[in-house]
């Protein structure tokens, strides 16, 4: 396997993967290719007992490729989109959710750019994220990584972030819980005093300067900042050959 | 037993201009498009569409019917984002009440249970409340001291949902894998119609599938009609999936105004055999243009 050089794109399947550690049997619901790959493969290493959907209304017994046709998929149970709010509202769930923007406290915006009441650009909607960030655990991917994703203040508070989540109080907090950012170059957490956001990881051959030029805010760099962890042998050999032998992984971050 | 069935432009004949108007289906799927096409014709205005949105909301738009959009998301799915939509937004000509998913759906199941709201986390700490300055809070009146959104009733003057089969009597089936909030869009509304791909003789829904998809019953609806593929293009199966070059060319017709008025009059400006005459003739001439190419895909 280690014939070809590992991608960026295989650095960030993996460390998305690594977002799903220790939830045992929650829903994992993943948006973006990457992050699909990702869940697919937390399940196939270390959380056998994720729950994962078909992408409309059932929930996966196997675990094909993301390319996979629907004659592939063996289906174990009816999840309508109605029934999702129930996992929402029960908390078993750990969504992977995109951002067009992301702030320091990891508030997220999908909705719209600009002044919401007539945006410079109308997005798809705040869709689900107010009630997902409120009610289980919720991590977000940004697959371009500059400092009009990762800005000072989102134009709209779709997902909420900590400080949000603390000024509304306890009903938003109870279960509030936003876990890690995953870019293009890096992970990020909010395990601070403040809950402000952090560099985790940098992914292998990007500089934390680099990652802090491309911040809109001012990120909590640790004096030491490790390197995400590149895939092992097993996990490039899933994601080549099993989950995404395509590389459809590669049109959501080119090498 | 009554005998419910109507046609789309009874149906669409009881609206009037300023009504709030719901649709089944979700984002590019199931949409009950051919009441979206007969509400664009009979001229209808100022309306007020509440849908989890596709392109009933973008359409609608682009025609001018509406005043103002309830949703949590609008999507065409394959295309991620209604060019229409966006440019009603983006020019700031109706209005918008952009709700999250689970809130729209308390919103309607507080309309189907007669209740003024239901309380949810949803909504707390985020834009949403600042955008939507009418929403408000409710303290919980036992210990717990829980300070939870009131997410008001939904109430919708009409609603119309598209189903796989129904019957004269006006139960109705849903063959496809989501019955989504149909249910509870007829529930929201007071007057509820159904339009169906094929419309059967009352007992003869459980041939095709066992009673658990007969999702709509007769308590639940006003009129039923059939209307094959009546959910074009948007997918409906079993029967048929979405028709995404038709989607493309609804898409790109958000360009300019030329574009919007040609597809407009060659697919809106007709009634529903004219809609499928002309869908037939862009077929036909695909296939033509294809057949002259030979293999190659263009």
């Amino acid at each position: 396997m280690a014939d070809t050089e590992i991608t960026r794109a295989e650095v960030c399947v993996v460390a998305c993967a690594q977002a799903w550690r220790g939830d045992g049997e929650v829903m994992a619901s993943p948006f973006g290719t990457v992050p699909q790959i990702g869940a697919r493969l937390a399940r196939l290493t270390f959380e056998p007992d994720l729950v994962l959907t078909d992408g409309e209304a059932a929930l996966m017994a196997n675990t094909p490729s993301v390319s996979a046709r629907r004659e592939e998929l063996v289906l174990e149970a009816w999840m309508p989109y109605r029934r999702v709010f129930d996992v929402v509202w029960s908390g078993r769930r750990h969504i992977m959710m995109m951002a067009s923007q992301v702030d320091r406290f990891g508030n997220q915006n999908l909705s719209a750019i600009g002044d919401w009441a007539r945006p410079k650009a109308q997005l798809i909607g705040v869709r689900g994220a107010p009630g997902n960030s409120l009610n289980h655990t919720t991590s977000y991917w940004v697959p371009a990584h500059t400092a009009r994703s990762f800005v000072e203040h989102v134009d709209m508070v779709c997902g909420v972030g900590y400080d949000r989540a603390e000024a509304a109080g306890y009903s938003a907090t109870r279960f509030h819980d936003v876990r890690v950012v995953v870019s293009n170059l890096g992970v990020f957490d909010f395990d601070t005093p403040d809950h402000a956001m952090r560099i985790r990881s940098v992914h292998p051959g990007v500089e934390a300067e680099e990652v802090v030029k491309a911040t809109g805010f001012e990120l909590v760099v640790p004096d030491q900042v490790p390197n995400t962890p590149l895939p092992t042998a097993d996990e490039l050999e899933l994601i080549r050959e099993v989950l995404d032998p395509k590389r459809l992984r590669d049109k959501e971050i080119p090498s | 037993m009554s005998d419910k069935r109507a046609t789309v432009d009874d149906m669409v004949g009881e609206l009037h201009d300023g009504m709030t108007v719901g649709f089944g289906g979700w984002g590019s799927r199931r949409k009950p498009m051919a009441v979206v096409r007969a509400i664009v014709r009979a001229g209808v205005r100022d309306l007020t569409v509440v849908s989890y949105g596709g392109p009933d909301i973008g359409m609608l738009c682009a025609a001018g019917r509406v005043r103002k959009a309830v949703y949590p998301f609008v999507t065409l799915d394959s295309i991620a984002l209604d060019p229409h939509f966006r440019k009603a937004r983006q020019a700031g000509t109706i209005e918008a009440m952009e709700i999250d998913e689970g809130m729209f759906y308390l919103g309607l199941l507080a309309a189907s249970q007669r209740l003024p709201f239901l309380p949810t986390r949803a909504g707390l700490g985020s834009d949403v409340m600042r955008v939507n300055p009418g929403l408000r809070t409710v303290r919980s009146p036992y210990d717990d001291g829980e300070e939870l959104v009131a997410m008001p009733a939904l109430v919708l003057d009409a609603a119309f949902v598209h189903a796989n089969r129904a019957d004269s009597h006006g139960n109705a089936q849903m063959l496809g894998p989501d019955p989504f909030f149909d249910e509870l869009f007829l529930g929201a509304a007071a007057r509820r119609f159904v339009t169906a791909e094929k419309v059967v003789e009352p007992g003869r829904l459980t041939d095709e599938g066992p009673i658990q998809t007969v999702t709509i019953n007769r308590l639940m609806t006003d009129a039923v009609a059939e209307v094959p593929g009546g959910a074009h293009f948007t997918s409906c199966p079993p029967d048929y999936d979405r028709d995404e070059p038709f989607q493309k060319a609804y898409a790109s017709a958000a360009a300019d105004a030329d574009a919007w008025a040609a597809f407009d009059s060659r697919y809106l400006q007709v009634d529903e055999a004219g809609y499928r005459a002309a869908l037939q003739e862009t077929s036909d001439a695909a296939s033509a243009s294809a057949g002259s190419r030979g293999t190659s895909d263009g």
